[in-house]
Parts: C-alpha cells; structure tokens; sequence
C-alpha cells in the first residue's frame, strides 16, 4: 500500500499544475550536484502583512534564490510580532542561526489601491544593514517585484548581476503543433507568441528583448523570420532558394548573421531584419551554420566541416580566414559564447553521447559540463553564470539548466508536451 | 450469414429485372424471333453482329486524367530515397527512379519539383539542416545532370524536424535518412 500511496502522490503532484494555470505552467525542480557546493546561508523573513494580503513575495525570493544554486534558506522561526525592514535586528541572534544574510520586509496596501513592497537586506556576519529598496506597484507586477528583490540581494552578496527578471524563450511540440512561447526566468508566466502546425526552430532574441528571430517550416522549407514581441507582427528576414536557418543578431541589433544555401551548398551571409542588404560571409565547401557574434562583435564564431568533421571556428565578423577552435573528438558544434566573452560552450559527441562543453578562450581548456546524453542548443543566461539547454528524459525533451563550472544543475519541467530550442533573453533596460 | 445476404440481394436484383405484365400492352407489338430467320420487318431493323458494340462516351474531356505522378501504379508516384548514415550520394538502386523522374520533369517543363533532404534526429537541429540540404543538392544534381533545367528543381532540408518514422533506432533512423521529391500543388 504505501508504494500505491507514493504513485498516487506523484500522479497528483504531476497534475496539480493544470489546476492552477497562474505561474504554474511550468514547474522546476532543483537537483544540486558536486560535492561542497558553496552555498551563502541566507534567512529570509515572512514579508509582513502578506499573510493578510496573498502569499507571493517571500515565496518567490526564496525560491529564485535557492535557484541559482549560490544559496542556502535558512528556517525561520515564527516571531511575533512579525519584523519589518524597519525592525531592529539582533545580528547575535541570527549568527547562532548560521545565517551570513537577512532579509526581513513587508508588504501593504496604499489609500489608492496600489501596494507597497519594502525590504532590507542584512550582512549577518558583518552585522552590518546593507539597505534595501521600496516599490510602489499594481497587483499585477507582484511576481516581478519580488523577482527585482531576488536581482537586489544576489548582487549585493555575490557581485554579480541577478537573471530573476529575465525571460526564456522555447519552443514546444503537442501533438501536431509547435508553439514559441516566452515565460519568466522560473517558467512562469508562460505566453505563446507563435503556434504553427510545421517546425519553429532557433529562436534568437534581439539584443533589446524585444523581437526573436527563428526559423519557421511553415513554407515547406525553412524561413528566417523576425518577430516583433509586443504585437505579433513579423516580416521575413531570408526566404532565399534553399534553405535559410541559425539566424544570430549582432550585438548592435543591425545585422543578422543567418545560414543559406542559396549559391549551393549551406553557408554564412549577413542581412539586415528587414531581409534588405544580403552580403556573403564565408566560403567554404562544406557546411558552415551556426553562426554566433562575439559580445563586442568582432568575431563571429561558428559550426562548420571544411576539416571533414564538424568543428568550432572563429572569424573577424567582416569577413577573413577562419581559426579552428575546437581539436578534441570528431563533432564538436553549436557554439554560444559568454557574456564576456571569455569562455565557448558548445556540444560534443562523446562516445555517442552528446553533452554540453566549455572551452576557456584564455586557457584554452576544456572542461565537459554535463555527463547526460542528448544535449541541445545551449543558451547563457545574461550574466554568464548559468546555461540552459534542451535535453531528453524518459523519451520526452526537457530544459535543462546547469551553472557554468558544471556544479549545480536544474530541470525545468513544462508540464505538457516535448521542450526544446531553449533561449535566454537578455536583461532588460 | 453473407451468403444469404449475397442470395437475397441477388433475388431482389433478379425481381427487380423482372418484367411486371402490362394488361394495356397490344400482343401484336410483340415480335417473335426465330433463330437464323431474319426479321419480318427488314427495313426498320439492324441485324445485331454478335461482338460489335459502337461505343458512344458522354465523358469525353470531362473526367480529368490522373497524373502520372499521383498514379500508384506509376513508378512516379515513388518519391523518397534513403541515404545510409552520414552518406549523401544518390545509391545505384535509385538510378532508374531518378531517371523516371527525370524525364518526366523534361516532358513537362512547365512541372516544378521541390527536394525536402532529412537527416535521422542524432545531433545539432542545425547541422542537421545542412546535411539535409547536402541530399537534396546531390538529387537535385544529378537530375539536372541528366537534363533537368536548373530553375525546374529547388533543393531545401528539412533536418531532422519531419521524421518518416518517429521511433529511435537505427530502424526509425534509416526511414528518416531520405530526399523527398514533391511537384507543383504539393507544396
């Protein structure tokens, strides 16, 4: 009985997110891997006065930051009454808790309606106030409120810019139809921007977030489009003879760097959005695809098997002779590069299995990421310090995310149907 | 059981045939005919030669053809060739059908054809796309070799993204590994 118990709790946890369709579309669950993960032990306090007004700023701040795998929540215990930011704070007390951090705030409700979110962050250990921040805000912007709590703490305790208020793009297969949607950085609010009964693939968002480029099956052969987020419209970007495929944006957002095999055979060209101004990019007489600009859009890396197995190549992004990057194993592909420019990952066959790879451009070392078995389209998160991909469990494609050092890993679980061609957006102005 | 049905309907059919007496029908309308003995009334009938039927068709130009290659019994209506793995070059077991389609598209050189190339799921989607493309580039090759004109034909991929067989194994795989040949209203 107690293992038809456990079955029975597991089919009801499957199901429960299609009984609450607000944030729950998506569900992640977190797997931490590597031994002695260094993680900042970090108290956050109950916001006061949510209890009265709905639940969803501390959950959220917690949750996004257990996430990112660089934290650890620390049990609270109940106090009365419940603190605020502007509660003193005992820093004694919460060292004998093991917490480095606190974060205690509130939440009320403003005479016009709109509400109040205020918080503080406190070093522990130095025992010091790191400040905080208030926000006025509608019911609606709650999620992304807490979201810019989440941001606020991360950077102030690691230095390094938090991806809570980012959105991830991806495609999903059901049935006979695709969809493109676009959901927050934790899965939630999932919204379709296309649904087509033929292939979307490659998805690409421009530099400012507010447009993707993909490639769409819908003409019997594959198309760039772009596609302007906030009202749908979308115009194409190459429809040339054969195929057109692996649209990248230069960092300025005034090119795309797209595959054609148009002159015969598939290879790079620039074009503008608009499909205006087409111009060659590489000669090869093999395959070149895949193609991805450098952060200060220089250099264009890129897919190609001129060598007789497909490698990793960078060239000057106006044109020039390739430089082979890649030397380890026969297929080596689908390069993306940091942030800062300092570190390729890509993926490799390895022994039939392909996983995610990263390559140090100042080292040149290399260092395997994942150890699973059908990897896919790997995509950095804005600040460089996670990588989503698509991967298959069960027969079925999941995203996948995993820190860049490999230590820390995630699946984002959609609660429907086959994942794949995974997409971070960029951080937001 | 079915055969007391066919039996049934076979009755019914037979009393439908059946002539039902006519009361008003004059007897002498009736002509008798006897064996070898020519009619009474030469000259308002035709002898019948047994086996001569002059045939007159109402559908003449209103029923369309069927396409050769839409008709199954055409080896035109054969549309995929399978590729082994990593391979793209047209196999010797496919020349005689390159060849049909061939010559059918310099017959009508009006017919365009599409060439989908797909590759099994293994690998990058992209990547993918280039390898497709590289099969149907080869088949569109050889037909122009063997006097297709260039603008008759246009070669894409596909990739991985529309399997034949959604298994996967090498059994799936080897379904997968294909050019696809369309013409003009198939796509």
């Amino acid at each position: 009985m107690p293992r038809m118990r456990k079955l029975l709790v597991a089919y009801v946890m499957a199901f429960l997110p299609l009984l609450f369709p607000f944030g729950a579309a998506a569900q992640l669950s977190i797997e931490i891997t590597g031994a002695g993960a260094q993680r900042i032990p970090v108290a956050v306090a109950p916001f006061a006065g949510e209890a009265a007004l709905g639940p969803v700023i501390t959950a959220i701040v917690k949750a996004d930051l257990e996430r990112s795998g660089m934290f650890r929540m620390v049990e609270v215990p109940a106090m009365v009454p419940v603190p605020t930011e502007a509660s003193g704070v005992n820093y004694a007390e919460w060292r004998s808790r093991l917490a480095d951090a606190l974060v205690l705030g509130s939440l009320a409700v403003r005479p016009d309606g709109r509400y109040e979110v205020r918080f503080k962050l406190h070093d522990v250990v130095k025992g010091a106030d790191l400040s905080g921040v208030a926000y006025t805000l509608s019911r609606d912007q709650m999620r992304a409120t807490a979201h810019r709590v989440s941001d606020y703490v991360f950077e102030k305790l690691t230095g390094i810019r938090g991806v809570f208020s980012t959105r991830i793009a991806y495609v999903v297969k059901r049935g006979p139809r695709y969809e493109l949607q676009i959901a927050d950085a934790d899965g939630a609010g999932e919204e379709t921007a296309l649904a087509s009964l033929e292939p979307i693939i490659s998805p690409a968002w421009s530099p400012d977030g507010r447009r993707l480029a993909y490639v769409s099956f819908e003409n019997k052969k594959p198309v760039v489009y772009v596609h302007s987020l906030i009202d749908g419209k979308r115009n194409v970007a190459a429809n040339f003879k054969g195929s057109n495929s692996a649209p990248a944006w230069s960092p300025d957002g005034s090119r795309l760097a797209v595959s054609l095999s148009r002159d015969g055979g598939s290879q790079l060209f620039l074009v503008n959005p608009d499909g205006s101004g087409v111009r060659r990019l590489s000669s090869s007489n093999g395959i070149d695809t895949e193609p991805v600009f450098s952060p200060d859009g220089q250099s264009i890396y890129f897919t190609s098997d001129r060598g007789g197995s497909p490698q990793v190549y960078r060239m000057p992004a106006g044109g020039g002779e390739p430089q082979r990057l890649t030397f380890e194993g026969g297929y080596n592909v689908s390069p993306r590069i940091s942030p800062d420019g300092r570190v390729l990952a890509y993926i490799t066959r390895n022994g039939g299995k392909y996983q995610v790879a990263t390559l140090d451009l100042t080292t040149r070392q290399t260092q395997a990421i994942t150890d699973s078995d059908k990897d896919e389209s790997p995509s950095f998160a804005p600040n460089g310090r996670m990588i989503l991909l698509a991967t298959v469990v069960g027969g079925r494609g999941v995203l996948s995310a995993v820190s860049s050092d490999g230590r820390v890993k995630q699946r984002l679980t959609i609660s429907a149907g086959d994942v794949r061609e995974p997409a971070w957006g960029p951080f937001m102005k | 059981m079915r055969a007391i049905l066919i039996a049934i309907a076979a009755a019914a059919g037979l009393a439908a045939c059946s002539s039902t007496p006519d009361d008003e029908q004059s007897p002498a309308a009736v002509e008798e005919r006897q064996q070898g003995a020519p009619a009474a009334d030469a000259a308002t009938t035709q002898p019948v030669k047994p086996g001569s039927v002059a045939r007159v068709d109402l559908t003449a130009g209103k029923i369309p053809a069927r396409a050769p290659h839409t008709d199954p019994g055409n080896i035109l209506s054969r549309r995929s060739i399978y590729y082994d793995l990593d391979q793209y070059n047209v196999k010797d077991q496919y020349r005689e059908l390159v060849e049909a389609h061939a010559k059918y598209l310099r017959s009508n050189p009006k017919l365009k054809m599409l060439v989908q190339g797909h590759t099994d799921e293994r690998g990058s989607r992209e990547y993918n796309i280039g390898l497709g493309q590289r099969r149907s580039d080869g088949l569109k090759r050889m037909l122009v070799l063997l006097g297709v004109k260039e603008d008759q034909v246009e070669s894409v991929s596909l990739g991985e993204e529309k399997p034949a067989d959604p298994g996967h194994d090498e059994a799936a795989w080897s379904k997968n590994r294909r050019s696809d040949i369309l013409y003009s209203g198939e796509f």
